[in-house]
């Protein structure tokens, strides 16, 4: 009679042990955390992208951007100009805009005109600019990694790019990782 | 509630006037650390917006979300610090 008792008893703890291990698993599935994949260098979605991320970031969610193709423009520092490039780098390096200040609208771009229109207007409404955005960001603590084979691809250097705060270097597996503990997953 | 907010002692007031969103919402995060919990902050806000989005931040943070008033250009928003 004791015997079977206690046989019940380390049953259930068993169970009880893979339990915990499954919720445990659980809870690290679904952080407060927003993982957001920036494939586009338009400017809009760059500011889309901003925005939500400081938003998130002031409600205390974890931060993570995955910078890729197109958007590394954004990051690209205009004082900044590596050397060692071979042509065809040096051709993506001139074609390409030089920095978030410099990239065009997905919309009513108008060689130009439209980035410029929005920038004034952005002013006039009290919205910051781009540059302040990403000061906040750093500020709080978002962070940012750069896809390290299309930096490889699009011919761009390490040291093209803005200083921010722990700027991360990695391949999709982070981005998948980072995604895959997050309750948020973004791609724009 | 209206008169009640207008009697209400702030301990902390953040103005966010010159800022569109979310530069409000920042504004109000970066604040919060220098009152106590229980203390009131107010917030002045010209973004419409806001007056959606402190409530959400509230909610999900644990502050306790007071309401708010409109003045001519702006308004003002109240919550208790958790």
């Amino acid at each position: 009679m004791e015997n079977t008792q206690e046989v019940t008893i380390q049953e259930l703890q068993t169970q009880l042990d893979a339990l915990k291990k499954k919720v445990g698993k659980l809870e690290k599935n679904r952080k407060d955390q927003l993982s957001m994949a920036v494939v586009s260098g338009d400017m809009d979605k760059i500011l889309a992208t901003m925005i939500i991320s400081l938003a998130a970031a002031a409600m205390d969610t974890q931060v993570k951007l995955f910078f890729s193709f197109w958007s590394l423009s954004a990051l690209r520092d205009p004082k900044k100009s590596p050397k060692g490039k071979d042509f065809i780098s040096k051709m993506f390096g001139l074609m390409l805009p030089r920095g978030k200040n410099k990239l065009a609208l997905s919309n009513m771009n108008m060689a130009g005109m439209g980035p410029m229109m929005i920038k004034m207007l952005m002013k006039k409404k009290n919205v910051m600019s781009l540059d302040e955005m990403f000061k906040q960001a750093g500020e709080l603590g978002i962070e940012i990694t750069i896809c390290e084979m299309s930096m490889d691809l699009m011919g761009f250097k390490k040291e093209e790019f803005i200083d921010y705060p722990n700027l991360r270097f990695a391949g999709a597996a982070t981005f998948v990782a980072d995604a895959g503990e997050s309750a948020m997953q973004m791609f724009i | 509630m209206a008169t009640d907010l207008k009697s209400l002692k702030s301990d902390l007031v953040v103005d966010a006037r010159g800022t569109a969103c979310p530069g409000p919402l920042l504004a109000a995060k970066k604040a919060i650390g220098e009152i106590e919990s229980g203390e009131i902050m107010e917030i002045l806000s010209a973004d419409e917006g806001t007056k959606n989005d402190i409530p959400r931040w509230c909610e999900k943070v644990g502050h306790e979300y007071l309401g708010f008033y409109d003045e001519d250009s702006f308004s003002r928003l109240f919550l208790i610090k958790e």
